[in-house]
C-alpha cells in the first residue's frame, strides 16, 4: 500500500512540475547551471568507465573464443554489441543513478531541511517547477553522454583488444561494421531518453518529499539510488521486450 | 491587518489549533508567544497559507483567503515577507542575489533598477559591504538580516518571523528586534513575529497572543503581560531566574 501511495505521489510530483512555469529569464539561467551540474560534470566519470568496460567486454570475449572455427571479428562484433545495447545507456545510467541522483537528492533534501523550499513555496514559487523542471530539461543532453560513453567504450575495446595482442585492426573494424543494424541505436537512444526523466524526477521526489533532518538527507540519496536503479532496470526490460523481441 | 476567526488545524487526528480568533494589527509588531509545542509555528504556517485550515477563516485586509482562487492566493503571498528560523537563504547564491530573487521572480525591473532597490535595501539593514559574499561565509545575524532584506525588497504589505533571534547574542538579537520594528513602522507593514524569547517580548511587544496547547489563553501588549494574573502566563514569563527575581522584588515592593 505504501509503495503503491509513493507510485501515486510521484504521478501527481510529475503533473505539478509542469504547471504554472518560473519566469523564462529564471529558468534559463538554471537550466544552464543545471546542464554544468548534471552532464558536464558527469563527463569524466563517463568516459572513465565507459573506456575501461568496453576494454574489458573485448579482452572478456577474447579469452572465450577457444574455438578456432569462431572468427576474431566476434570480438568487435561483441564489443559494439554490449556497449550500445547495454552498457553504454543502462549501466552508465545505473551509475549515474548514484552520481547525479544522489546528488540532485541531497541538494533537495537540504533544501527542504533549511527551509529553502518553504520559502519558495512562501513567495508563491511553485518550487517543484522550479527545481525540477530545469534538471529535466538538462537532462536532454543526457544521451549526448551516451554518445560518448559508446565511442569511448568501442575505442576501449578497441585499444585492448588490438594493443592486447586479441585481434588485429582489421578484424576488430570487420567486426564492428558486421550485421549492423540502424535500429538499435534508435533503441538504444529512446531508452536513454527515458532514462534521463527518471534519473531527473525519481531522485528529486525523494529530495522534495523527505522529512526530517541531516540523517534523513543521506537516507533519502540511498533510497533514492536504489528506487532509481530498479526504475532503470524494470524500464530497460520492458523496452527491450517491446521494441526488439 | 489580518483578522483570525475560529481557526482549527490538526494532523493525523489530532487537533493542534483549537478554535483561535485575533486580530495582528497594521504598522506594529504582533507577536505570537507560548512554550514549545503550544501550536505557534503551525498557526503562523496557516497565516502563511503554507497549511490550510480545518475551519475558521483568515482574512488579510478585507480579503479572505478561502475565497481567493489560486492565482489570487499567489498574488497575495507577493505581498508576503517571510524570516524563517534558519533564514532559509539560497545557499548558491550570494547575499545580493538572494536579496534580488524576488524582485526577478516578481517584478518586469531592469537590472539596473534591481541593483539599486538591492543596495537600499542592503543598505537599509545595514550590510552594505555583504553584498558579494555567500550565507555560508557570513555569520548568523548577518544572514538574519540578509531575511529581512530579502522578505521586505518587494515592499509587502505583511511581514512574518519565525524566531528571529534563534540562536543570536543577546545583543545582536536586540539589533534585529529594532530592526523589525523599525522597518514595520517605517513601511507600516502588518508584522507578525513568533518567538520564546521574553527579551523581545519587552523589547517589541505592542501585541501579545499567549498559545497554550493550540488555545489562544491570554492576549495583549508588553505592559499588561507582566501585569496579568493569568498563571499560564506568569509560569512562561517568569520561567527565567532573572524575571523570577525581578517578579519576587515586584512582589515585596522593592
Amino acid at each position: 500500500m505504501f509503495y503503491l501511495q509513493q507510485i501515486g505521489a510521484y504521478f501527481l510530483m510529475i503533473k505539478e512540475i509542469f504547471n504554472r512555469m518560473t519566469k523564462s529569464s529564471v529558468l534559463r539561467k538554471l537550466i544552464i547551471k543545471e546542464i554544468d551540474d548534471l552532464v558536464i560534470n558527469s563527463l569524466g566519470i563517463v568516459a572513465f568507465i565507459s573506456f575501461f568496460i568496453g576494454a574489458v567486454v573485448a579482452i572478456q570475449t577474447a579469452l572465450n573464443l577457444t574455438s578456432p572455427i569462431i572468427p576474431r571479428e566476434l570480438i568487435g562484433f561483441a564489443s559494439r554489441q554490449s556497449v550500445i545495447l547495454e552498457f553504454a545507456p543502462t549501466f552508465i545510467s545505473v551509475i549515474m543513478a548514484g552520481k547525479v541522483g544522489s546528488f540532485i537528492t541531497s541538494s533537495i533534501g537540504t533544501m527542504r531541511v533549511t527551509e529553502q523550499i518553504d520559502a519558495l513555496e512562501v513567495m508563491g514559487i511553485n518550487a517543484l517547477n522550479y527545481l525540477v523542471f530545469p534538471k529535466i530539461i538538462a537532462m536532454l543532453l543526457y544521451p549526448f553522454l551516451i554518445a560518448i560513453a559508446m565511442f569511448l567504450g568501442i575505442l576501449g575495446g578497441y585499444i585492448a583488444g588490438v594493443y592486447g595482442g586479441f585481434v588485429s585492426s582489421e578484424e576488430f573494424m570487420t567486426g564492428l561494421r558486421e550485421d549492423f543494424i540502424p535500429f538499435h541505436l534508435i533503441y538504444s537512444f529512446l531508452k536513454t531518453f527515458i532514462f534521463a526523466f527518471l534519473l531527473a524526477t525519481i531522485p528529486s521526489f525523494h529530495g522534495f518529499y523527505m522529512k526530517g533532518g541531516a540523517l534523513e538527507v543521506g537516507k533519502a540519496s540511498t533510497t533514492s539510488f536504489v528506487w532509481t536503479t530498479v526504475a532503470i532496470i524494470i524500464v530497460n526490460y520492458l523496452i527491450t521486450q517491446i521494441l526488439l523481441s | 491587518m489580518i483578522r483570525v476567526e475560529n481557526l482549527h488545524k490538526g494532523f493525523g487526528g489530532t487537533e493542534i489549533l483549537k478554535g483561535i480568533s485575533t486580530t495582528f494589527e497594521k504598522g506594529k509588531t504582533n507577536l505570537i508567544i507560548g512554550t514549545s509545542g503550544s501550536g505557534k509555528t503551525v498557526f503562523l504556517k496557516c497565516l502563511l497559507g503554507l497549511f490550510s485550515p480545518e475551519e475558521g477563516e483568515i482574512i488579510y485586509g478585507d480579503t479572505d483567503y478561502d475565497d481567493l482562487d489560486e492565482s489570487e492566493k499567489r498574488d497575495l503571498k507577493e505581498q508576503m515577507g517571510m524570516v524563517f528560523q534558519g533564514s532559509a537563504l539560497f545557499d548558491s547564491m550570494t547575499v545580493a542575489e538572494n536579496v534580488r530573487f524576488p524582485l526577478e521572480m516578481f517584478t518586469k525591473k531592469s537590472k539596473k533598477e534591481m541593483n539599486l532597490r538591492v543596495s537600499e535595501v542592503l543598505e537599509r539593514v545595514n550590510l552594505e559591504n555583504a553584498d558579494g559574499k555567500l550565507p555560508s561565509e557570513i555569520s548568523g545575524g548577518m544572514q538574519k538580516r540578509v531575511a529581512i532584506a530579502r522578505a521586505i525588497v518587494t515592499n509587502p504589505k505583511y511581514l512574518f518571523c519565525d524566531e528571529p533571534n534563534s540562536g543570536l547574542d543577546p545583543k545582536t538579537s536586540i539589533v534585529i528586534d529594532n530592526l523589525i520594528k523599525e522597518i514595520t513602522e517605517e513601511f507600516n507593514m502588518t508584522t507578525i513575529i513568533n518567538t520564546h524569547d521574553m527579551n523581545s517580548v519587552m523589547e517589541i511587544g505592542e501585541k501579545i497572543v499567549f498559545l497554550k496547547q493550540g488555545y489562544l489563553e491570554w492576549e495583549g501588549d508588553k505592559t499588561q503581560i507582566f501585569k496579568t494574573e493569568n498563571k499560564a502566563v506568569t509560569d512562561f514569563v517568569y520561567s527565567s531566574n532573572l524575571f523570577k527575581k525581578v517578579r519576587e522584588a515586584q512582589l515585596k515592593g522593592l
